[in-house]
């Protein structure tokens, strides 16, 4: 009992992996491209994080943890050690990821049916998995930090998957940079963690704060340090760019990565941080969250790509997550995290499952110029995708924030949060106006694209015969996590919609932050009872208001939205421009930089390089060529030649007395001794 | 002429005899004589000294063990000439130079 919760973590964290390493070398040679094998990895880990939970369930407790650790590497002063640490907010994370994996292997199964990189896919479904439960259980901030790019990379590989687009290999390294701008300044905030404390594990970091190791203007740039990997990794403004075009990825790994899990590793990190976090950087993370939210919602309003809307949808959603951290309801965060995670991924499915008909039918049609993508060419699919148009209606439901789903809950939580924030600091009243704007417009966008997808009269009559519901591989995903869209998984063993308390309030506690002078838990939570049911009103009405709206322009069609979008033409072509991020990025930053970058190399090349490096070489060959002169001329040909000649010289001398004949040795020693006894006579 | 100068002085020239013999005769025989006064001369000196030196019969016995020896050394060095002769039909010992090589 005590030690099956590292056990079990231990083979949820590596039987991807193990999934991972046969796929890519054995994949191609196995039957079904070795797709069984993924299959079964994940779902041994979906079972083994559906019995922890279980266990924890029946346990009760808010205060469960457990760590364990070994020394990775030690050199005298400084040691660092890799570990775990297992509490009920790690064991609901990897049962969140390991669902969604599960769903998105068996999703994929038909999705990617034919890809010619069908072994490989699933191998680096493996590799994510890995690395996202590593970043879950990880027990200090450079063991996440190794997963944290690990997931970078399968993100990056993952996107990248159809790379012969020239699209998807620009929308893979974008993303891959874009993270890297963030982990810099996780990186920097780790460093700055470290010097200070002296150590990487989470609970001594804490601790190390509460004493006060490390504080003031250092403790916030830390906190913002970290944070900045949060919105490389959660994409936030002004690093949200990446994950639109993350979409030119698989459609299931949108699912998985884009939507449920990689994205919601920066609010994970936000929420395993929260303690750390000072006022002034609590502040910092609330404006970027609160205006993500609502920046990105209102880019989504123009969006026609269905994928594109979601995936701002997904930034708004982070930003909403970002912005709950940020005010001090941190679980809320967390909460919302759970929530979105199953009905974005099942928003991701549906969209999935309608592209993939759309492509069917299209290509049944022979048209390859179509967008199967463009909520232009759709409509009226209702009658033709029941299954996935009702799953995919719960969950819009429950991003719209409307009662009885999930959403609503997760929402109202946030929002409340929100609201008491800026009751107590009326200088942030931006805050929950950013907050409730986002759900209205949330509202507004998420039923346009239903409305314009399902309703409606088809806008490509030609193509709606063609069109099939999707085969149960891709609707079995989609009907599950539509179920689980409801409010009732949420509330257990509550079962009133409007309830805030469930099995998960009760599992995950906040805890009081350790930086001195920040609010605790305890009032944090106090307030945001207290605003709860004026947040609640407000959130049904805006979300009411957002949803009447979407009805009225697009069913009722009483509002045109040609005539609107031309009466705020500029803010319609900013919006459907992304605000031009990416044009001004471009402009501002990467021009610059790839001008600066070209300058520096002059520099290098043509002065550092050739007068410096290439001096160096001359002057070197000089000398060399020198002292080479001297060695051969001097040392060679004078000294050790000349010691060579004289040698030779007195051999030829002398061989002349040694004639072999004895008689003239005698002579010698005769002539010798009377030269000595001449001598001796003096 | 009972006189120990006169003794060494005939000593002193049958050792000059003899090593001019040793050293200018081309024939291996009579390099092997010239040895032979050599040995004489030392003979005369020791008999010289053991009669005027008082030394009773040392010189005496010095000088028969130098008889024997010579004979022991004649013996071994007609071997070495027979053995000249047998590789190179001559006993010329200017012929015998192979020691340069």
């Amino acid at each position: 009992m005590e030690n099956i919760f590292i056990k079990y973590s231990l083979a949820i964290l590596f039987l991807p992996l193990v999934a991972f390493v046969v796929q890519i070398f054995f994949g191609k040679r196995l039957p079904r491209g070795g797709d069984w094998v993924s299959i079964s990895a994940i779902l041994t880990t979906l079972i083994l994080s559906i019995i922890m939970f279980a266990t924890i369930l029946l346990d009760y407790n808010p205060n469960f943890s457990k760590e364990a650790s070994f020394v990775w590497f030690d050199m005298g002063y400084f040691s660092v050690s890799l570990g775990f640490l297992i509490d009920n907010l790690t064991i609901i994370m990897l049962l969140v990821v390991a669902l969604i994996s599960t769903c998105t292997h068996i999703f994929s199964t038909e999705y990617m049916k034919g890809d010619i990189r069908y072994s490989r896919y699933f191998a680096y479904l493996g590799l994510f998995t890995f690395s996202m439960n590593g970043i879950v259980l990880a027990n200090s901030l450079i063991s996440m930090y190794m997963f944290w790019e690990l997931v970078g990379v399968s993100s990056y590989l993952l996107i990248g998957h159809w790379f012969e687009k020239d699209s998807a290999a620009d929308a893979s390294k974008k993303a891959f940079l874009t993270n890297r701008v963030g982990d810099i300044g996780f990186f920097i905030g780790i460093m700055l963690i470290y010097s200070a404390v002296g150590s990487f594990v989470f609970s001594d970091v804490f601790q190390g704060v509460q004493k006060g190791l490390i504080t003031g203007g250092a403790l916030t740039f830390a906190g913002v340090g970290l944070f900045m990997g949060a919105m490389g990794k959660s994409s936030q403004f002004p690093l949200h760019i990446w994950l639109p075009d993350a979409m030119e990825g698989p459609t299931p790994v949108s699912a998985l990565m884009h939507a449920a899990t990689m994205v919601a590793a920066g609010v994970y990190l936000s929420v395993r941080i929260f303690p750390i976090l000072t006022p002034d950087a609590l502040v910092i993370v609330a404006y970027v969250g609160g205006f993500t939210a609502i920046f990105a919602a209102s880019i989504a309003v123009t969006q026609t790509d269905i994928k594109k809307v979601l995936a701002y949808s997904t930034v708004s959603q982070l930003g909403y997550m970002i912005l709950a951290v940020g005010t001090g309801v941190y679980t809320a965060a967390f909460f919302h995290l759970l929530t979105h995670a199953m009905f974005k991924a099942n928003l991701f499915y549906g969209s999935g499952s309608v592209i993939h008909a759309m492509h069917h039918a299209l290509h049944e049609k022979h048209d390859d110029k179509t967008d199967p993508q463009d909520m232009g060419n759709m409509g009226g699919l209702k009658s033709k995708m029941p299954i996935t148009y009702w799953s995919m209606l719960v969950s819009t439901f429950a991003i719209a924030g409307v009662p009885l789903f999930s959403g609503f809950l997760s929402k109202d939580a946030v929002l409340a949060g929100t609201l008491s924030f800026a009751l107590q600091n009326p200088v942030h009243f931006l805050l929950p106006v950013f907050g409730f704007l986002a759900a209205a417009i949330t509202a507004f966008y998420m039923f346009r694209m239903m409305f314009l997808t399902f309703h409606g009269e088809p806008n490509m009559p030609e193509i709606v015969d063609h069109i099939h519901e999707s085969p149960k591989q891709m609707f079995g995903p989609i009907i599950l996590l539509g179920i689980l869209s409801t409010f009732v998984w949420y509330t257990l063993p509550n079962l009133n919609p409007m309830s805030t308390y469930g099995w998960f309030t009760d599992l995950v506690v906040p805890k009081n932050s350790a930086v001195p002078g920040n609010p605790t838990a305890i009032e944090i939570e106090k307030a945001a009872h207290d605003a709860h049911y004026l947040a609640m009103y407000l959130s049904i009405s805006v979300a009411t208001i957002g949803i009447f709206l979407s009805w009225l322009t697009y069913i009722k069609k009483v509002l045109s939205a040609d005539v609107w979008s031309k009466r705020f033409g500029v803010l319609f072509r900013l919006s459907q421009n992304k605000f031009y991020f990416d044009e001004n990025y471009d402009k501002y930053i990467y021009r610059p930089s790839l001008r600066l970058a070209n300058k520096i190399s002059w520099i290098d090349w043509e002065l550092y390089d050739k007068y410096f490096i290439n001096g160096f070489g001359h002057l070197t060959k000089w000398a060399s060529d020198v002292s080479g002169k001297f060695d051969f001329d001097t040392i060679d040909q004078i000294i050790v030649d000349g010691f060579g000649r004289i040698t030779n010289l007195l051999g030829e001398t002398f061989k002349t007395i040694q004639t072999g004949r004895l008689q003239n040795y005698l002579l010698y020693v005769t002539a010798g001794i009377i030269i000595i006894m001449v001598i001796q006579s003096f | 002429m009972d006189h120990l100068n006169n003794y060494l002085l005939i000593s002193a020239v049958l050792f000059s005899l003899g090593v001019f013999g040793v050293i200018t005769r081309r024939n291996g025989i009579a390099v092997l004589m010239g040895v032979e006064l050599i040995l004489n001369a030392a003979n005369i000196n020791f008999v010289a000294f053991s009669r005027f030196g008082g030394m009773n019969l040392d010189g005496h016995i010095f000088a028969l063990i130098v008889i024997v020896l010579a004979a022991a050394e004649a013996a071994v060095a007609l071997a070495i000439v027979i053995n000249i002769y047998n590789n190179l039909e001559t006993i010329n010992v200017d012929e015998a130079s192979s020691l340069r090589e």
